[in-house]
């Protein structure tokens, strides 16, 4: 009976607070999609001039009527697939190294992948507004060497470009990290036991280092891919008008157009694809993790 | 020891390369002595001090480390309490409420904090944020407690009630105090989190309010100047210190991610 | 009356039972040992006697009171944990006095436990060295002080010398009883170690698959098993099954299959043709060269197929001529009579009705 109590006051608290703050306003946000646009933006009031409950769907309507929305989150999937599996090709070898590297040098090498993570997202950004920048020393040469065939310069900056290397950039480290979490735990006599039977270095990469590592590769990709798939500000700092992905959408539909309603509809498809995408990536990973342990698990 | 092809040193550092390189140029240039983030011309330090004069900016750090603050003390406590009750008790609902907001894109987050705000009347400014900080650093702060239990020997809380604690003794003599590292390093971690925070910041501040991180934005789309490189320089030398108390106080809180 | 009454106690998870219905009386002043292998229950029926479970059916009863319903805390026992379990942000002065702090024992009163509870366990002097500082005896020492010093009705040990090396097993083994004597506190011992168990114990319960098979001595464990898991459990037997022939005259003769009649003295009155098992200690069978004819009532020929060296003794495993395998032990500075024997030597076992036991279930 005691326990009763104390789960309540443990749990209660953070409960409330997260009911209040976080649950409910999604709920209302729900609700929103459901309502008109108010006359100067943002909604209108629930109940119209007559009294009635002013609920429509007119809002899911234009969102399903309108090919150009689609495209759009069509576009950030892409976005968000290439940046994934760019940050897997830069990652594994970075993972392998710091899981093979001795005990005490694991920690310094770990910091090092996470330090650049913790400074902050703007900067990150900056630094490649800085290092594509039309005078700096990356554009310059490449423009000269397009120069020297005759080419258009081409603007790094304000690109697509630019946008999934900032992507890639920005999301790097939640890569490493759960593949290297992964790749520490394999069991080094497995490769040596395939060198004997005559692998050779890539085979004992593609059919046993890897093929153990997937759990890892999903975990990273779920880090990477749901994120990037809801990122504004990249592309509203790097990208060129062309460049608009699902968040900077929304972001315009609640600060500038002010249509909340339909802002609301495309944060609750967003919000869906992604916890689709998350659970699709949690049992992958189950099943994996089972099938690999064998009968371990 | 095992087998580090060369292949491998050269991509690792090349991964390493490029993580710091735009890093290390933000820095540099705030030391150069043109306005152009182009080429170096000069070593100056009149970026600092213009940014030492800059109203706005300063302004926009006070506001950042009050809602910092406010944030990652409230979170801390509530985050502590959701990380104990996760790991003790077997629920549903808390879990789900304490993760979600750490697994799903921010803008979801930032824009329905707008929308509930405004139907609720409330102005928007340095306390929206504060709340709005509240709720996505309690989930970082609950992980990393949840994991410092996790990995504390159960049998001290038997031992300690065998000796005659009752329940709530023996979390305040023995657990509290094994779990107060990874309570320190989720505090340091959500400081940190509220300061650099951007997109959820965004859409709560409301018009007049102003973070460093929003001050930050402003002026690389409105006017670039050095003085960003500065003052980014500053904020990552504060986040550095901060991350490093941090995996003193509590070394396994970088791996427990 | 007994200190301790554990009456009919079950504990099930789900479909499976760790304790079956346990009823168990522990004197003052005993060390009383539960034995067993793993899954036995007898650490699940520790932990509720120290109330960190609770049994789905029976009582539990020290000195007169029920403890159903009362949490850890306020029972008079204390548990020695098997990983010590010392908290590694005290001392050794903290841990051992955290008992007293619980109760609010003033200091004074206090430092002279802890002064005394430290001398039981020759830690005199360690007050200020950390857990992480001590080696892994002295841990187990501050656990046991921490445990004593409130000098508790009862004193729950859950296989506490498992974590150490045989050596300082050995050692700690003797401090143990020694302590115990001295202190005169009711233990409640725990291991799956039988030769631990004989060493330590007044009494021993052994547990199999949560139910006590036999509560008895340790000599009488092992002289006069009373079940074929007690038998083979305990120390090394020869256990030898087949349809009972004849039970009279305070005699029991059983068929054993590849062997022969087998006479063992029991007052039992088996019914015939009902399954019987005799357990013959290795020790109690003498091995003879073929044709040194030996005496008592069972006697078979056969020829050694392997020896264990012991060092002071020699484990002979030796096949009758019909096949069946038995194990006899010789101690190796015997003189006399015993000779050595080889791999391939044609020996003659004997041992007399007496030397073995009948057991009926």
């Amino acid at each position: 009976m005691k326990d009763r109590i104390g789960k309540w006051l443990v749990s209660g608290p953070p409960l409330l607070y997260l009911i209040v703050f976080f649950a409910a306003p999604s709920l209302i946000m729900v609700l929103a999609s459901f309502r008109s646009p108010g006359e100067f933006g943002g909604l209108a009031p629930l109940r119209d001039s007559a009294g009635h409950l002013d609920l429509n769907l007119e809002s899911y309507a234009r969102f399903f009527g309108e090919p150009l929305y689609w495209g759009i989150f069509l576009k950030s999937f892409w976005y968000a697939l290439a940046t994934t599996l760019i940050c897997l090709v830069l990652a594994y070898p970075l993972a392998a190294l710091i899981a093979r590297s001795d005990k005490r040098h694991r920690d310094l090498l770990l910091l090092l992948v996470i330090l650049p993570f913790w400074s902050n997202f703007l900067i990150r950004v900056y630094a490649w507004m800085i290092i594509l920048g039309p005078n700096a020393a990356l554009a310059r040469t490449v423009n000269g060497v397009l120069a020297l065939f005759g080419a258009e310069p081409v603007p790094l900056l304000f690109s697509a470009f630019a946008v999934l290397v900032c992507l890639v950039y920005v999301h790097l480290p939640f890569m490493v990290l759960p593949l290297y979490a992964n790749l520490e735990k394999h069991d080094q006599t497995l490769l040596d036991a395939a060198q004997d039977l005559g692998a050779n270095a890539w085979q004992r990469f593609w059919r046993i280092t890897f093929p153990l590592s997937l759990p890892g590769v999903y975990a990273g990709a779920a880090l990477v891919f749901i994120p990037a798939f809801g990122i504004f500000a990249i592309p509203d700092i790097l990208g060129g008008p062309d460049d608009s992905l699902i968040g900077n959408v929304i972001k315009q539909q609640f600060l500038e157009t002010r249509d909340w309603p339909f802002g609301s509809v495309l944060s609750i498809v967003l919000t869906l694809l992604a916890l689709l995408l998350a659970a699709l990536a949690a049992w992958v990973g189950r099943r994996s993790v089972g099938r690999l342990a064998g009968g371990d698990a | 020891m095992r087998k580090r092809p060369v292949s491998l040193w050269a991509a690792a550092i090349f991964a390493y390369a490029f993580l710091y390189l735009p890093l290390v140029i933000v820095v540099v240039y705030s030391f150069n002595d043109s306005r152009l983030n182009a080429e170096w011309v000069g070593f100056t330090l009149d970026w600092y001090r213009k940014l030492a004069e800059n109203n706005e900016m300063l302004l926009a750090a006070g506001n950042s480390l009050m809602i910092a603050f406010v944030a990652s003390l409230v979170s801390t406590v509530l985050g502590t309490m959701a990380g104990v009750a996760m790991y003790r008790y077997r629920l549903r609902l808390l879990p789900i409420l304490v993760l979600t907001p750490i697994a799903i894109p921010e803008i979801l987050m930032g824009v329905s904090l707008l929308i509930f705000f405004v139907m609720l009347n409330f102005t928007l400014g340095l306390v929206s944020v504060a709340l709005a900080h509240i709720a996505f650093c309690i989930g970082f702060v609950a992980i990393v407690v949840r994991a410092r239990l996790a990995g504390m020997d159960e049998s001290l809380v038997e031992a300690a009630r065998d000796c005659g604690a009752t329940p709530w003794k023996a979390f305040a003599y023995v657990t509290l105090p094994l779990i107060m590292p990874g309570v320190i390093a989720g505090a340091l971690m959500a400081f940190t989190l509220s300061i650099d925070d951007f997109v959820i910041t965004f859409f709560t501040a409301g018009a007049g309010t102003v973070t460093l991180p929003l001050q930050i934005y402003s002026m690389i789309k409105i006017a670039v100047t050095p003085e960003v490189n500065a003052v980014s320089t500053l904020l990552m030398l504060l986040t550095l210190m901060l991350i490093v108390i941090a995996s003193k106080v509590s070394p396994t809180l970088l791996r427990a991610d | 009356m007994a200190l301790l009454d554990i009456e009919d106690v079950t504990r099930r998870f789900g479909d499976f039972v760790a304790v079956d219905g346990v009823s168990l009386s522990i004197e003052a002043g005993e060390f009383f040992t539960l034995l067993g292998p793993s899954g036995c229950g007898k650490t699940t029926l520790l932990r509720m006697v120290a109330g960190f479970d609770l049994p789905d059916g029976g009582r539990i009863v020290l000195d007169g009171q029920d403890l159903a319903g009362r949490p850890p805390e306020v029972r008079p026992v204390r548990t020695v944990f098997q990983s010590y379990a010392l908290f590694p942000h005290m001392t050794v002065q903290g841990n051992v006095a955290f008992p007293l702090r619980m109760a609010k024992t003033p200091a004074a009163e206090a430092a002279a436990k802890i002064a005394e509870a430290l001398a039981d366990v020759r830690l005199t002097g360690f007050n200020h060295r950390f857990p992480h500082e001590l080696s892994g005896g002295q841990r187990q020492r501050v656990a046991i002080a921490r445990a004593l010093v409130t000098h508790p009705a009862v004193l729950l040990l859950d296989e506490p010398l498992a974590a150490l090396d045989a050596k300082l097993r050995e050692e700690m083994q003797i401090e143990l009883i020694n302590m115990q004597k001295e202190i005169g506190i009711t233990f409640v011992y725990v291991t799956h170690d039988q030769t631990e168990a004989l060493a330590l114990s007044h009494r021993i319960a052994v547990m199999n698959r949560g139910r006590v098979e036999q509560v008895d001595a340790p000599d009488r464990l092992y002289g006069l098993p009373r079940t074929r898991f007690v038998a083979d459990f305990i120390g090394t037997c020869n256990l030898l099954t087949g349809p009972v022939m004849e039970a009279s005259g305070g005699a029991v003769t059983i068929r054993v299959a590849d062997l022969g009649p087998v006479r063992v003295g029991s007052e039992a009155q088996p019914a015939l043709q009902s399954d019987g098992a005799i357990a013959l200690r290795p020790e109690k069978i003498r091995i003879a060269a073929a044709g040194n004819g030996g005496t008592g009532g069972n006697r078979f020929a056969g020829k050694v197929t392997g020896l264990l060296y012991q060092g002071d003794v020699t484990v002979y495993m030796v096949r009758t001529e019909q096949g069946h395998a038995l194990e006899a032990l010789l101690a190796n500075s015997a003189s006399g009579l015993a000779r050595f024997f080889e791999v391939g030597d044609a020996v003659e076992l004997s041992w007399p009705a007496d030397a073995g036991h009948f057991i009926d279930r």
